[in-house]
């Protein structure tokens, strides 16, 4: 029968997405120009946070996904792809608001029509294809339309012969849409297939947080996989973790760097040399 | 034999029925009362288990006494030979995995195993598979391809393990190679979700050419009580979260995430496992039939469009 332990087995997916989207978000002191750093406590000039980036500590805070296209692509190279497909309401879901009014909500407060972006353009003036999740879309969560926007993007890599750049932040399958999110894995790591066989290179970039059902099926598998400095990355989370072993977990436990040291990611990029460090890798895997 | 409470009434009565058959054990006499009881037992059973909920269903699935892979493995398949370990870091007791005969032919057989004792469900850590135990059932997996061995996988878990050493050894990892593996075999691939198909660490033994569930088996992204923590705030509201979720046998064919539902003997696997048995076998011959139809590239190809088709959106 089902103990604690097996409750508990996915939880992560989901309490990820209670994550607060708030930490990047300017603390404006006195007339807004200085901003305080949540890690090291020093303040800045606001327009130090290059990228987002604590001029002092290094701390990486997260990026909006529309500064992350226009920081890796060429100037006016982007064009999205598949930006109309919606979410529907398979399971008819209701928490605390039905699933539906949630989605149109969203929507609405944020501006895009599903937790990711994904379409075309150039990096350093070679094509790629290019995705980067919208952590504040429901806690980058996966459903239907992320699944369904991730396979069309590995499949035109396969078509075009480009390579594919992957940005995931996410907590994981999207537990409104049930099972239908939970085959969202299967069908996004089934495409990867294509775009492997194609000779096309999958370059997977892990933000913070990259976990749960996105962790465990395309994100880790990259032919080179790039971590940010901190990012959490792993199947569950970290409460879930220490529930179910009922010890504290080691300091930095499934940070980017612990990831390294176990062999799970190849590098770790600081921001602001992500655009030259995919750059180079292209250059080694393009043609 | 363990039960659910709601299995209480109907058990009774079946005791009843043993004690007046022992009572009457070649003095003869009780037959018109036990006839009586055994009709009264009958439609008990037809009541009782055509009106379950929805979360006395996810009960089933997880009842005490259902049969796990290896009692099917028994029942089903001959000539079962294991093979362990992942050649990297040791052998997972939570998945089991070899080769057996089915109908004659060798195959490949893999499955999350719970355990019935005490000590034998810390053993094979309740089905909870860690990283190793993906990584043999993906070496067998390719043993299978290479020797042109269809492959059979029974999916009973509530989840890969949410541990400190499954992360450290590459629990996302594992489950994403293993469904880019599941995805690319070229041999026939039938998987059965007997049990509790627990999120990602049952779709890990979960892409196959037909995916099959028994009547009382649950799919689904997150269990229950997970589902109601997050919501709620309080795991004991599983039941509620259960009706969300969606996760019968017949939510899932209707979802198109299934090809097949397997009819278990009335009341369950559990109440008739030779009967269970028999009903197994005959949908996975019939299933592997029709993987073992299309040529290789042909099965691929369906495989890939069966998951690329699975979810629901607009646009």
């Amino acid at each position: 029968m089902g103990s604690d332990v097996s409750v508990s087995a996915t939880v992560a997916w989901f309490t990820k997405t209670k994550v607060s989207t708030e930490a990047s978000e300017k603390r404006t002191l006195g007339k807004g120009v200085f901003r305080r750093c949540d890690a090291c406590g020093e303040t800045f000039k606001a327009e130090e946070f290059r990228l987002e980036v604590c001029p002092g500590c290094g701390r990486h805070y997260a990026l909006r996904a529309e500064e992350w296209i226009s920081y890796l692509l060429d100037e006016g190279s982007w064009s999205e792809e598949d930006a109309q497909l919606t979410a529907l309401d398979p399971l008819g879901f209701v928490d605390a608001k039905p699933y539906a009014k949630r989605l149109a909500e969203t929507r609405a407060k944020t501006g895009v029509n599903d937790a990711i972006l994904t379409g075309g353009g150039t990096l350093d003036g070679r094509g790629v294809r290019l995705g980067v999740f919208v952590f504040r879309f429901m806690g980058g969560s996966m459903g239907s339309v992320v699944g369904e926007r991730i396979a069309r993007l590995f499949e035109r890599g396969a078509e075009l012969g480009q390579p594919v750049v992957l940005l995931s932040s996410s907590g994981g399958a999207r537990m409104q849409e049930g099972a239908l999110s939970l085959m969202q894995m299967a069908k996004t790591v089934a495409a990867l297939g294509r775009l492997r066989r194609a000779g096309q290179p999958f370059i997977s970039v892990l933000l913070d947080p990259t976990t749960g059902g996105v962790a465990a099926s395309y994100a880790l598998l990259g032919d080179v996989n790039v971590a940010e400095p901190g990012a959490l990355i792993g199947f569950a989370g970290p409460r879930v973790i220490e529930q179910t072993i009922r010890q504290t977990l080691p300091e930095g436990f499934q940070r980017a760097e612990y990831l390294l040291d176990h062999g799970m990611v190849d590098l770790i990029a600081p921001r602001p040399e992500l655009r030259a460090t995919l750059a180079q890798l292209l250059g080694h895997f393009g043609g | 034999m363990a039960h659910l409470d709601f299995e209480k009434p109907l058990v009774e009565l079946e005791r009843r029925i043993r004690d007046l058959e022992e009572a009457s054990d070649g003095l003869g006499g009780f037959e018109p009362q036990i006839r009586e009881l055994k009709g009264r037992a009958q439609a008990l059973q037809r009541d009782l288990y055509e009106g379950l909920s929805v979360w006395q269903k996810v009960l089933l699935s997880r009842h005490p006494d259902r049969p796990y892979f290896l009692d099917y493995l028994g029942n089903v398949f001959e000539d079962f030979v294991e093979l362990h370990g992942d050649r990297a870091f040791g052998d997972d007791p939570a998945v089991v995995a070899g080769f057996a005969r089915f109908d004659g032919r060798s195959v490949a057989v893999i499955g999350h195993q719970k355990g019935r004792s005490t000590k034998e469900k810390v053993r094979r850590n309740f089905g909870m598979a860690h990283p190793e135990g993906y990584r043999k059932a993906m070496r067998v997996m390719e043993l299978a391809e290479r020797f042109g061995r269809p492959v059979f996988t029974f999916v009973d878990t509530p989840g890969a393990y949410p541990g400190l050493e499954a992360e450290e050894r590459g629990q996302s990892e594992a489950i994403g190679r293993s469904l880019l593996v599941m995805s690319e075999l070229r041999v026939p691939i039938v998987a059965t979700v007997i049990g509790e198909g627990g999120s990602g660490g049952a779709l890990a033994l979960g892409v196959a050419d037909r995916v099959l569930m028994l009547q009382y088996s649950t799919y689904s992204v997150i269990t229950p009580e997970g589902c109601a923590s997050i919501l709620w705030r309080d795991g004991a509201r599983g039941p509620e979260a259960a009706e969300q979720l969606k996760l019968l046998a017949m939510h899932a064919r209707a979802n198109g995430i299934v090809d097949e539902v397997v009819e278990e003997p009335v009341g369950g696997a559990h109440r008739d496992i030779p009967a269970a048995s028999a009903l197994l076998a005959e949908a996975l011959r019939r299933n592997l039939a029709m993987a073992d139809a299309l040529d290789p590239d042909a099965r691929l190809d369906a495989r890939y469009a069966k998951f690329r088709a699975m979810g629901r959106h607009a646009g």
